[in-house]
């Protein structure tokens, strides 16, 4: 009986705290110009969310929060933005990664355009850095069984 | 002498770090103990990096008009080292992830992981 | 290796870097070598070049932003390793 009421706080407090923490990690990208802060740091804070979810309660729940195949989605579309926004000053015929060219998509100055242009890959280095620690969690946790893992939580 | 001593101190206690990272993953037997001596001795040199761009009466390098009104690189600590370190930390994730993959699938052939073990059945 | 013969090369190894660390700079200089080539020119000339206070963020994201991408492409690889490695189908 003593183990169901620590389990009722454990769950409940975590319920209560993935939506604040996925907001401060989200807070934590964005302000990456002004204050300490940017790509990596707010993905690894997302990641840690999902990571509770895990941990407090079992696998299948963090699952059906961030299904396996949007996970795997989520991995490539990190490198594909970062990677893309640097083919783009290609089209405008300047350097590679050079974001000063962003200006004739964008209506703004150079100068404002390399901001804009390192808030666009900050974006493709925070969805990867979310997704590959997840993965890399989940994957060390089952020892790669994840079906049996499911079948044993059903039980 | 002391003057030596005082001023570089910093550097002693990441000596320190070193050796105790290196001596873990020399003389214990456990893998999953030398693979521990391996990121204590990473994040060692990490923190030596970062140590070495402070700056005597230095702030945080985010450049603040209102504070100083003329920008000169002497009010703000060298931003250089912590870039790097940011880098180096992603590949030391990368690479414990990996380390430990290899150490499930180590156990998952061997039923053991002690070193004088895997090499006795390694030899047969 | 027995743990006595690891003791000894670790205290010789240690014994070298304690040595060394006489040469090195004083803590906090600010004429240190490692602060006086390209580091002022990233600190006063991020606010007139990109609009970024942070220093951190514009020398990752523009002036270095090759390193970051290569580091990117690193920790998806590592994740696709492990996913590679590990899972076993029944």
């Amino acid at each position: 009986m003593v183990k169901d009421l620590e389990d009722v706080v454990i769950r409940t407090v975590s319920r209560i705290l993935v939506p604040f923490i996925q907001i401060y990690g989200l807070y934590v990208f964005v302000h990456g110009h002004g204050s300490p802060g940017g790509g990596f740091q707010g993905g690894c804070i997302m990641a840690a969310s999902f990571i509770l979810l895990a941990v407090a309660f079992n696998l299948r729940e963090s699952k059906r929060r961030l299904k396996e195949r949007t996970n795997a989605i989520f991995c490539a579309l990190g490198v594909f933005i970062y990677a893309g926004t640097g083919y783009l000053s290609f089209l405008y015929s300047g350097n590679f990664l050079d974001y000063g060219q962003l200006s004739n998509l964008f209506p703004t100055d150079p100068i404002k355009a390399r901001y804009y242009g390192m808030a666009m890959i900050e974006l493709g280095v925070q969805i990867t850095v979310m997704a590959v620690m997840v993965s890399i969690f989940l994957d060390l946790i089952t020892a790669g069984k994840h079906e049996e893992t499911l079948e044993e939580d059903r039980k | 002498m002391t003057d030596l001593i005082l001023s570089n101190y910093n550097y002693w206690v990441y000596v320190v770090l070193i050796m105790i990272g290196f001596y873990g993953m020399m003389a214990k037997n456990n893998l999953m103990k030398k693979l521990i001596g391996m990121n204590i001795f990473q994040w060692s040199i990490i923190l030596f990096y970062i140590s070495i761009g402070a700056k005597k009466g230095g702030t945080i390098p985010v450049v603040d008009p209102s504070l100083h009104p003329v920008i000169r690189a002497l009010d703000y600590v060298n931003p250089l080292p912590h870039v790097l370190m940011l880098t180096a930390i992603v590949v030391g994730v990368a690479t414990t992830g990996i380390a430990l993959t290899l150490l499930i699938l180590i156990y998952r052939k061997y039923g053991t992981l002690e070193e004088d073990e895997i090499l006795e059945a390694l030899k047969k | 290796m027995n743990k006595i013969a690891a003791l000894i090369v670790t205290l010789i190894a240690g014994g070298v870097l304690f040595y060394s660390t006489a040469f090195f700079p004083k803590w906090g200089d600010p004429k240190q070598p490692a602060s006086i080539h390209v580091s002022p020119r990233y600190i006063e000339m991020t606010l007139a070049e990109t609009k970024v206070p942070n220093a951190v963020t514009s020398v990752l994201a523009d002036y270095r932003g090759y390193d970051t991408m290569f580091e990117t492409s690193v920790i998806f690889t590592a994740g696709i390793a492990v996913m590679m490695l590990i899972r076993r189908s029944r």
